[in-house]
C-alpha cells in the first residue's frame, strides 16, 4: 500500500481498539446515499518506476530551444546548490513557522530575504512573499487604496506599459472591491509625460510605474514619482529584480522615492518551470507596514535573551482579523523564497550587477544582430534586457517558423499592442552566447528570405 | 545551536565567482541618473560559506521528514520524493510558459489528466487548475458564485455564510470578493445549526461556505438538509476542501450538493508544504458554474479530423472562455506542485486513495480512542473522528495553570511537532490533532505516551511544563517585543552603516 | 474583577466616555477590554477633522493575539488623539480610564447619545458575561 505503513496485525489491534470491525466502519457517520464505493474515474496505481518511465517519456516531448523569449519570465543561470538546498526535507517538508522554536531555519531565512529584497528596492521592509509578480501587483494596488487615507480615492493609475496580463489579473482580483485600474495612455515606448496633464483634478490612490517597462523601456521614473506625490497619491514600482542590481531602487525615486515596490521574483532562481511556481515580493516604507498583507518575519528574543525570530504583526492577517484582514492570504511561496535567498547570497550584489549588465548588452547585441535585416527596425531605445522589434510582416508565422528551427523568437505584441504594428518583443538573457544570437539572426533571414552575411 | 546571519559572515569583495559572468560588461548606454549609485545590501560570501549556512539553517526546523507532524487541518504526510523528482524533469522545468503548445503536449497532457481525476474525486464536471493556494482557490469559488448572480441578474445576492467554526480565510475571502458574512453557530454535537440558518438564508444570500469533514473533526451529517435550505433560498454551496483527505473516495462534494469545491493540493495529494508555500488550490464545479471557471484552463482538440490537431492538448483563454472570472496568475498557476499533485496521483490510483482516507481516518480514531483512555477529554466525544479530532486541555488549564500552548511547546522538547492549538476558536484550549495515514500506530503510540507525560508533569510540577521548550534553538520568544520593537531587516539594526559598506567590521 | 469608574459612561461594546468641561468628550477603552485583549503593541487612530458616525470604526487596538476595532460611541468630529500611544501602546494596559485614552470628540448637535450605560449598569453586564 504507497505509503501507508500499517501491517495487517496493526490495523486489526487499531480496530479492536476503536471498536469497529472493519475501516470502512469508520465512515458510519456518512449518510448512506452519500457513500461512494471507490473512484472509477482515477486509473489503477502505478509503481515508482512505471510513474518514471511514463513522465520522462512526457517530459522528453518538450522540444528543447533557444530561448529569446521573456514577456514575464527570463531564463537565467541558476546555481545548482540553490535547489540541491532548498529540496532539503528540512525545508520542503515544513510548514508555516507557526511554532517558531520548531521553525528557526525557515524563520532566519525569511528574515535575511526580506532584508535582500529591501535592500534591492530601496525600501524598508519587505513581506516573505506573495504568489507571484501579478498578484503582487494586485495586492500593491489594493495596499495603496487602503493606505491612501488622505485621497479616499479607490482608483490606480496604470501606465500601459505594465505588463498586460498582470493588469487582467489585478482586474480580476479587484473586481469584488471596486478597486478601478485607470490606464494612463502611452505610445513612444515609455509614458508621455504631456498626457499627464488631461488627468489634473481628477483623485487617484496611487500611480503605478514599471520598472523597466513591459516593452523593456525606462520610465521617467523621477518626474512620474514627484508628479503623483504633488498630487497625494501612493507610488508603487513594479520592478524586475535583476534589473534593481544596476538601476536605481524604487526608493530613491524623484525626490521622496517610491512608496511600495513589487514584482515578480522567478529571475532569482527560480527555473520558468512552464510557468511556476515562482514568487511575488513587495516591499514598502515603514509607515505602510500594517497595511501589507502576507506573512512578516520580525527579530526578538527568548527568555533567556538570546536573539530569535518569529511571525510577527499578525493582527493583519485572516486567522485573527477574519473578514477584516488585510488579505485572505494564508502564506507566502516559502520553497521559492528558500531558493531565492540562497541564489541572491552566491551572486551578491557584483555577481547580481553582472549578471544585470550581460542581459543588457546581450540584448544590445542581438537588436544590432536583427535591425536591418529585411527591413526589421527597433522604434524604441534605450531599454534594459528586452527591447521591441518592428518586423515587416505579421509576426506569429514567423514565431512559428523560428519555434520549428529550435528557436523560441520573443514574444508577439500585436494582440496587446496593435499600434506597434506587427511588434516583436525579445530578450537576451546572460545565458544567450554570441553564437546563440548568430543563430536566430540566420533562421530569421531564413524565415524572411533575405541574404546574410557570413 | 545559533547560526549568525549570511550578511554578518561576509568579508568586502568576497564572492562565488563561477556563478556571475567573469567581467562586467559594458552600461555605458543606460542613462546616467538611472544607474545605482550604491550596491543593495547583499552578502559577500564564498560558496561554501553560503552552502554551509543554509544547511544549518535546514536542521533548525521541524520537517514531515524529521519528525511526526501532525498538525491539525493541514495534512502534514508524507511528501514522496518521486513527485519531487520527475516534476524537476529539465524537459518540464526548463520550459518557458509561453512556449507553443505543439512545444509541451507531455506537460499539457499530464495536466489534462489531473483535470479528469480531480473531476473524479469530486464528482464535479469542470476543473480549473490555477489557483495558487487554498486561499486562492476559495477567492476563485465565491467571485464565481458571485458572477453566477449576476448573470442571472440577481446582482443584490451579496451575503456569504459562514459556520463560526470556519477558518478565518472564508470570512477574509468573502469580503475580498465583496460580499458580507453572516455568521452561524454550531450546535453541541459539532453539526451546523439548521434553524439558525433557516432564520439566515433569503434573497441577499449569495452562498454558504462549509468544511466537510468540519474543522471540528467530524462530518456534516445533515449537509443534504443544508443544501436544500440553501439551494431553496437561491444560494449556492461552497466546499472547502481542507478535509477532503478525510472522505477521498468515500463520498463526492458534488453528491452532497455543493456547487463548487476548492481542493488544496498540498494537503491531500501531498505537495510539499515548503515552509509555507507554494500551495495549489484548484477549483472544481458543476455545470452551473462551469463557464465562470478562472482560465486557462487545458483542452484537448477532439474529433478535429486536420490530420495535424486533432488530440492535440492546447490551453482554453479569454477567447474560448468569454465568461470566466478571470486570470489569477502570470502563467499557470503552481505548474510545478500541479505535476507533483499528478504524479502522486497516479501511484496512489483509486484504490489508493480510498485506502488513504481509510487510514487517516483509522489513525485518528485511534489515536482519540488512547488519549481519552489515558483520560483526556476529546471535545466531542459521541462523534466518529474524521482524519482528526479535538481534545481541550481546559480541564487541567484550570487545575495546573499548564495551557495549550504549555502543551504544544513541551511536545517539541519530546521530539514531535505541535499540533494545532487554539483553532477552532470555539474549543477553550484546545489541540486539533491530524495524524494522516502515513504515521504507523508505534508513532501513534508515542505521540499519546508523551501527551501522557507531560499531563502528569503538568499535575505535579506545572512550572516545569511552563519552562518548556529547553532542547530547541531558541526557547519561547517574546512576541510583544516582536511586534512593538519592529525589526525586519538586517539593515534595521545597523543604520549607521552607509548602504554598501555593509560587510567593513 | 475590574475596574469601573464610577464618573464615566460606558458602552456595550467595552468603550469608556467622560464629558470635558468644554463641550468636547474623551473615548477609551475599558479595563476588561484592555484585559481581554492582552498587551497592546499597536494603536490606530483617526485623523483629527474626521467626522463620525455612532458605530463607524474609528480606532484599532492591537496585541499579538487580537485585533479589535473600537466604535465610535457618539457623533461628532474627532478633535484629538492621544499622541503618547504612538510610542506606548501598553499604556491603554496600564491606565486605561487616564494615560491610555484614545480619542477626544466634539459631539454633533442633536444632543446626547443613547444607549450609553453608567457604570452599575456596565458592572452589571460585565457580570452577566462571567
Amino acid at each position: 500500500m504507497p505509503f501507508i505503513p500499517h501491517t495487517a496485525d496493526d490495523t486489526s489491534a487499531m480496530l479492536d481498539a476503536i471498536g469497529v470491525r472493519t475501516i470502512d466502519d469508520l465512515f458510519d457517520e456518512i449518510p448512506a446515499a452519500l457513500r461512494v464505493d471507490g473512484l472509477p474515474g482515477v486509473p489503477a496505481g502505478l509503481s515508482e518506476a512505471a510513474i518514471t518511465r511514463l513522465m520522462r517519456e512526457r517530459a522528453a516531448r518538450n522540444v528543447p530551444s533557444i530561448c529569446f523569449l521573456g514577456a514575464g519570465a527570463y531564463e537565467h543561470h541558476i546555481p545548482a546548490a540553490v535547489w540541491e538546498i532548498a529540496t532539503r526535507g528540512e525545508f520542503y517538508s515544513a510548514y508555516t513557522p507557526y511554532q517558531a522554536e520548531a521553525s528557526q531555519g525557515t524563520l532566519q531565512l525569511i528574515y535575511e530575504y526580506q532584508s535582500m529584497l529591501a535592500g534591492l528596492t530601496g525600501l524598508d521592509v519587505s513581506n516573505a512573499s506573495l504568489y507571484d509578480g501579478a498578484t503582487a501587483f494586485a495586492e500593491a494596488c489594493l495596499m495603496a487604496v487602503r493606505s491612501a487615507r488622505g485621497a479616499r480615492s479607490r482608483r490606480v493609475l496604470v501606465p500601459r506599459y505594465v505588463n498586460p496580463v498582470w493588469r487582467k489579473v489585478a482586474r480580476a482580483l479587484l473586481a469584488g472591491q471596486n478597486v478601478e485600474l485607470v490606464e494612463l495612455a502611452a505610445s513612444t515606448g515609455r509614458t508621455d509625460l504631456a498626457a499627464l496633464g488631461a488627468l489634473e483634478g481628477q483623485d487617484f490612490a496611487a500611480l503605478c510605474i514599471p520598472y523597466p517597462n513591459f516593452l523593456g523601456g525606462f520610465e521617467p521614473v523621477d518626474e512620474l514619482t514627484d508628479w503623483a506625490h504633488a498630487r497625494g497619491m501612493l507610488v508603487i514600482a513594479a520592478c524586475n529584480p535583476t534589473a534593481l542590481a544596476l538601476l536605481k531602487p524604487p526608493g530613491e525615486w524623484g525626490t521622496k522615492g517610491a512608496d511600495i515596490a513589487c514584482g515578480e521574483g522567478q529571475p532569482l532562481g527560480i527555473p520558468l518551470g512552464s510557468g511556476g511556481p515562482y514568487f511575488g515580493f513587495l516591499a514598502c516604507r515603514q509607515a505602510l507596514v500594517r497595511q501589507m498583507p502576507g506573512r512578516i518575519v520580525g527579530g526578538t528574543v527568548d527568555v533567556e535573551g538570546r536573539p530569535g525570530f518569529t511571525l510577527t504583526l499578525q493582527a493583519r492577517e485572516q486567522h485573527i482579523r477574519r473578514s477584516k484582514a488585510t488579505s485572505n492570504i494564508c502564506t507566502n511561496q516559502g520553497l521559492m523564497v528558500t531558493a531565492a535567498t540562497i541564489y541572491l547570497s552566491l551572486l551578491g550584489s557584483e555577481g547580481l550587477r553582472r549578471v544585470a549588465a550581460q542581459c543588457h548588452a546581450n540584448t544590445r547585441s542581438l537588436v544590432g544582430a536583427l535591425t536591418g535585416l529585411g527591413g526589421i527596425s527597433a522604434p524604441f531605445a534605450p531599454y534594459f534586457h528586452e527591447a521591441v522589434l518592428t518586423l515587416p510582416r505579421p509576426v506569429a508565422p514567423v514565431l512559428g517558423k523560428l519555434a520549428a528551427a529550435g528557436i523560441l523568437g520573443g514574444y508577439d505584441l500585436s494582440a496587446d499592442f496593435p499600434e506597434l504594428g506587427h511588434g516583436l518583443l525579445v530578450c537576451a538573457t546572460e545565458l544567450r552566447t554570441a553564437e546563440d544570437i548568430d543563430a536566430y539572426r540566420r533562421a530569421l533571414a531564413g524565415v524572411l528570405g533575405v541574404a546574410v552575411a557570413a | 545551536m545559533r547560526e549568525p546571519l549570511i550578511f554578518d559572515q561576509g568579508r568586502p569583495g568576497r564572492r562565488a565567482p563561477s556563478q556571475a559572468p567573469g567581467v562586467a560588461a559594458p552600461t555605458d548606454d543606460l542613462p546616467a541618473a538611472l544607474i545605482r549609485r550604491t550596491p543593495p545590501p547583499l552578502p559577500e560570501v564564498s560558496e561554501l560559506q553560503v552552502v554551509r549556512h543554509f544547511t544549518r539553517l535546514s536542521q533548525l526546523n521541524f520537517s514531515i521528514d524529521t519528525h511526526f507532524y501532525p498538525l491539525g487541518s493541514c495534512t502534514m504526510k508524507y511528501n514522496p520524493r518521486a513527485s519531487n523528482k520527475l516534476a524537476m524533469l529539465p524537459g518540464f522545468l526548463d520550459r518557458h510558459p509561453l512556449e507553443p503548445e505543439g512545444h509541451a503536449q507531455g506537460f499539457l497532457e499530464c495536466l489534462f489528466e489531473l483535470q479528469e481525476m480531480l473531476k473524479a474525486v469530486t464528482g464535479m464536471s469542470g476543473v480549473s487548475l490555477t489557483p495558487m493556494a487554498g486561499a486562492q482557490g476559495e477567492f476563485a469559488g465565491v467571485a464565481m458564485i458571485r458572477a453566477y448572480h449576476v448573470a442571472r441578474g440577481d446582482a443584490g445576492r451579496t451575503q456569504i455564510i459562514v459556520p463560526d467554526a470556519a477558518h478565518g480565510t472564508n470570512p477574509a475571502t468573502a469580503t475580498m470578493c465583496g460580499c458580507d458574512v453572516v455568521e452561524i453557530p454550531t450546535g453541541p454535537d459539532g453539526d451546523v445549526d439548521v434553524d439558525a440558518l433557516r432564520k439566515v438564508v433569503g434573497p441577499q444570500t449569495a452562498g454558504i461556505m462549509l468544511t466537510n469533514p468540519s474543522t471540528l473533526g467530524a462530518f456534516e451529517r445533515r449537509i443534504a438538509e443544508i443544501a436544500a435550505v440553501v439551494h431553496g433560498a437561491g444560494g449556492l454551496l461552497y466546499y472547502d476542501g481542507a478535509n477532503l483527505n478525510a472522505i477521498l473516495g468515500r463520498a463526492l462534494p458534488a453528491a452532497m450538493g455543493f456547487d463548487v469545491v476548492h481542493i488544496n493540493l498540498h494537503k491531500t495529494f501531498s505537495t510539499p508544504h515548503g515552509g509555507g508555500g507554494p500551495g495549489a488550490g484548484i477549483v472544481a464545479v458543476t455545470d452551473r458554474l462551469e463557464p465562470f471557471l478562472p482560465i486557462p484552463i487545458v483542452g484537448r482538440r477532439d474529433g478535429q479530423h486536420d490530420g495535424q490537431h486533432d488530440g492535440q492538448y492546447c490551453w482554453l483563454a479569454e477567447k474560448d472562455r468569454p465568461r470566466s472570472i478571470g486570470r489569477l496568475s502570470g502563467f499557470m498557476g503552481n505548474a510545478g506542485i500541479l505535476l507533483r499533485a499528478y504524479v502522486y496521483m497516479r501511484l496512489l490510483g483509486g484504490e489508493g486513495m480510498r485506502r488513504v482516507s481509510g487510514f487517516a481516518t483509522l489513525n485518528a480514531n485511534y489515536l482519540m480512542k488512547r488519549l481519552a483512555a489515558a483520560g483526556f477529554t476529546p471535545a466531542y466525544p459521541q462523534r466518529r473522528a474524521s482524519h482528526e479530532f479535538i481534545i481541550t486541555l481546559k480541564d487541567i488549564t484550570r487545575e495546573t495553570g499548564v495551557t495549550a500552548m504549555d502543551f504544544a511547546k513541551a511536545l517539541l522538547d519530546k521530539g514531535f511537532h505541535a499540533p494545532t492549538t487554539y483553532f477552532p476558536l470555539l474549543v477553550p484550549e484546545c489541540l486539533l490533532i491530524e495524524p494522516t495515514e502515513s504515521e504507523a500506530r508505534q508513532d501513534l503510540d508515542g505521540f499519546a505516551q508523551a501527551l501522557i507525560d507531560i499531563r502528569d508533569l503538568a499535575l505535579r510540577d506545572p512550572a516545569e511544563v511552563k519552562r518548556a521548550p529547553l532542547t530547541t534553538p531558541v526557547r519561547r520568544l517574546d512576541d510583544v517585543r516582536a511586534a512593538k520593537q519592529l525589526d525586519l531587516t538586517w539593515q534595521s539594526r545597523h543604520p549607521a552603516r552607509p548602504a554598501g559598506s555593509h560587510n567593513q567590521e | 474583577m475590574s475596574d469601573v469608574p464610577r464618573q464615566l459612561q460606558y458602552t456595550k461594546e467595552h468603550e469608556w466616555l467622560r464629558r470635558e468641561d468644554d463641550g468636547t468628550v474623551v473615548v477609551g477603552i475599558t479595563d476588561h477590554a484592555q484585559h481581554q485583549l492582552g498587551e497592546l503593541v499597536y494603536v490606530e487612530l483617526p485623523e483629527a477633522g474626521r467626522a463620525l458616525k455612532p458605530g463607524d470604526a474609528m480606532a484599532v487596538v492591537e496585541s499579538t493575539k487580537a485585533a479589535s476595532d473600537v466604535y465610535a460611541p457618539l457623533a461628532g468630529t474627532v478633535t484629538g488623539v492621544n499622541p503618547a500611544l504612538a510610542s506606548q501602546p501598553e499604556l491603554v494596559n496600564t491606565d486605561p480610564y487616564g494615560a491610555g485614552w484614545l480619542v477626544r470628540v466634539r459631539p454633533a448637535d442633536g444632543g446626547p447619545a443613547g444607549g450609553l450605560l453608567d457604570a452599575s449598569a456596565y458592572a452589571a453586564l460585565l457580570d452577566a458575561a462571567h
